[in-house]
């Protein structure tokens, strides 16, 4: 039970720091949310590509897994354990473990935007 | 307005606006980022326990589980207008997780539906997904490469 109730405050925690991070960078550049997603994924990417990124998957669970950097950490983890095979693997083996992200995305995306109509932008 | 004529006036205000607006929202935007974005990862550690008790995932494939169940409500709530509300209110904290993904391929592609299927509503889901996809591909096929060739080497195991 405590060790539950640890599992969600830890994701909280970390969860929460990275969002944070990102709107302190927000605060500071004003930059997009295009390009804060992008750099928030290609961290994750790299520090993973370093080996860092799964030891805060490991201590914080879905903190570090839900947001975009552990997209690019799923990425760079596939394209690890692809290599091991051969260099086949090396190229496709980012975007298979990330498959279920962008395969979610781009179904349930299409099927939202389809039944859904944009709401008025003065509300 | 005292006295003051129009040209002035709105120099002054837009000297003030911008002197004034970052430092007394500052402390409040980081909390809310906080707290939104932490509640998220929060439910995404609820969903990932019930998934793994329920189906019996672990590894890569719980977490892409997690993921695909997390950009669904995601993208409902982006149709039922929820999120960008949200959005407002929690900046950070709605765009880095993986639901703010998701709310950004729903969004430009309800907006753009009036100019077609294809090149409207299909097209458009890409504005913001479109260069996540190309940079992780990017970077992982390097990534991939770089192991591959350090394995090769002799370098890693």
């Amino acid at each position: 039970m405590i060790d539950i109730l640890m599992q969600f405050v830890k994701a909280f925690v970390v969860g929460g720091a990275i969002c944070t991070l990102a709107q302190f960078i927000i605060n500071k550049t004003k930059l997009t949310s295009g390009k804060i997603l992008v750099f928030f994924m290609l961290g994750g990417l790299v520090l993973q590509a370093l080996g860092v990124y799964k030891y805060l998957v490991d201590f914080a669970g879905a903190g570090a897994t839900v947001p975009i950097s552990g997209f690019g950490y799923l990425l760079a983890e596939g394209a690890i354990k692809g290599a091991k095979a051969g260099i086949f693997g090396a190229i496709t083996g980012g975007l298979s473990s990330a498959s279920a992200g962008v395969t979610a995305a781009v179904t349930f995306g299409y099927l939202s935007a389809l039944i859904f109509n944009t709401k008025s932008k003065y509300n | 307005m005292t006295g003051k004529n129009n040209a002035n006036f709105n120099k002054e205000y837009v000297e003030l606006v911008s002197k004034l607006t970052p430092k007394t929202n500052e402390p409040k935007t980081l909390f809310h980022a906080f707290w939104v974005g932490g509640f998220i990862c929060m439910i995404g550690q609820f969903i990932k326990i019930v998934l793994s008790s329920a189906f019996g995932l672990y590894g890569d494939n719980l977490a892409g589980a997690t993921s695909m169940v997390l950009i669904f409500l995601s993208a409902l709530l982006t149709g039922l207008g929820v999120y960008d509300r949200i959005g407002k209110y929690a900046g950070g904290g709605s765009i880095v997780p993986i639901t703010g993904f998701a709310n950004s391929v729903v969004s430009p592609a309800m907006e753009f539906k009036s100019e077609g299927f294809v090149y409207g509503l299909s097209a458009k889901m890409f504005t913001v997904a479109g260069p996540i996809i190309v940079f992780g591909v990017i970077g992982s096929v390097a990534t991939g490469l770089i192991y591959y060739v350090l394995g090769l080497l002799g370098v890693i195991a």
